[in-house]
């Protein structure tokens, strides 16, 4: 699979979403694990807003929900050390 | 049915499973809900049940009814040193509980036979046969295909093994392939012949790993196909095998239609 450029957001920018994960003091690899979980209970198209604090995370958890078929809409930085990652639902085909 | 929620603990355990895109939370939960009937805690059961146990499948039944016996500990891994002497079940369930307190496992501590056999396995999704005897092989295939269980069968021998599964009315059963058992006494025991107790590993956990297909839904498993391994040439080998329309007991006119004890020639129990 291509490496894909994640949008980073700005500060202002926040994309409609329907859930959101606050996984912060989690590490890789469950940063991923439970948003898998997460994106399993949730229907297609909706948008999850990750929240995670272990810097690893912003790379590894959007990749790996890429990976599974879904679409990463962007990360945004929210604190020094803290982001959000928007991805949306998509059943991989 | 109320959807299961894994815990903390569960999230940690099984994430290397819940990261694989084919299993996931979804097949986690399957195989949480999974119930498993382990024929034989020797050396095809002491792997498969201690990697179905280690999975997190939810149930699994042992069904055994000999004692730990020194001669055993070279392939049947989930029995220590201490344990000579105690029911092989028991030994057995002691380890699975204590990799995975997560699981149920119930003990049956008694031989099968045409008597039992059906009121043991009607409680289970799949049954598992690592039993060493045909007179135990051929009940355990009609017992399963007279109720309709899928099957994982599994030989040793020496240095061979095979693997094959039986889901009936979706293929072949052992009936299909070797419609009777060989004349008592033709071919040799594992007591009589020996086993180099790898082989048992490498079986079972080939036997586990289609338990585990089943469950979850994945992956093609050895449905007409035997698996025939060898360990000196280190090879593996996929026979196709087909359904016998002639089968006595999955055929369409089948001849045996009630379990049958065939005579126990595998007598040397030590």
């Amino acid at each position: 699979m291509a490496q894909e450029q994640m949008k980073n957001l700005s500060a202002d920018e926040t994309p409609p979403f329907d859930e959101t994960l606050n996984i912060r003091g989690e590490v890789c690899p469950y940063t991923f694990v439970r948003s898998k979980l997460k994106l399993e209970d949730m229907d297609e198209g909706q948008v999850l807003r990750v929240i995670v604090d272990y810097p690893p995370a912003i790379k590894n958890v959007p990749q790996s929900a890429a990976n599974e078929g879904n679409e990463v809409i962007g990360i945004k930085q929210i604190e020094e050390r803290a982001w959000e990652i928007y991805i949306r639902k998509r059943e991989k085909k | 049915m109320k959807k299961l929620e894994l815990n903390d603990d569960q999230v940690k355990r099984y994430s290397r499973h819940i990261l694989l895109p084919e299993v996931g939370g979804k097949g986690q939960r399957k195989l949480l809900e999974g119930r498993v009937l382990v024929i034989g805690a020797g050396g095809l059961g002491a792997p498969i049940s201690f990697y179905l146990a280690a999975a997190g499948v939810g149930n699994i039944g042992l069904v055994d009814g000999d004692t730990v016996e020194v001669s055993n500990l070279q392939r049947q891994i989930i029995h220590f040193t201490h344990d000579i002497g105690k029911h092989k079940t028991d030994s057995a369930r002691e380890k699975m509980e204590a990799l995975n307190p997560d699981i149920k496992v119930t003990v049956h501590k008694t031989r099968v036979s045409s008597e039992n056999i059906l009121s043991i396995i009607a409680d289970y999704d799949i049954v598992v046969d690592g039993s060493d005897n045909f007179p135990t092989r051929y009940l355990v295939n009609d017992a399963c295909v007279l109720s309709g269980k899928p099957l994982s069968h599994g030989g040793i021998f020496r240095f061979d093994g095979q693997v094959t599964t039986i889901v009936p009315g979706k293929g072949p059963c052992y009936r299909c392939l070797f419609p009777e058992p060989p004349p008592p006494g033709l071919v040799p025991s594992c007591q009589e012949a020996g086993i180099l107790g790898v082989v048992a590993g490498t079986i079972g956990v080939a036997q586990a790993t289609e338990v585990l297909k089943l469950l979850i839904g994945i992956g093609d498993p050895l449905i007409g196909r035997l698996l025939v391994y060898n360990a000196l040439e280190m090879k593996f080998r996929t026979v196709k095998v087909p359904k016998n329309p002639q089968c006595p007991v999955c055929g369409p006119h089948p001849t045996i239609t009630e379990l049958i004890d065939y005579e126990e020639f595998c007598s040397l129990r030590s």
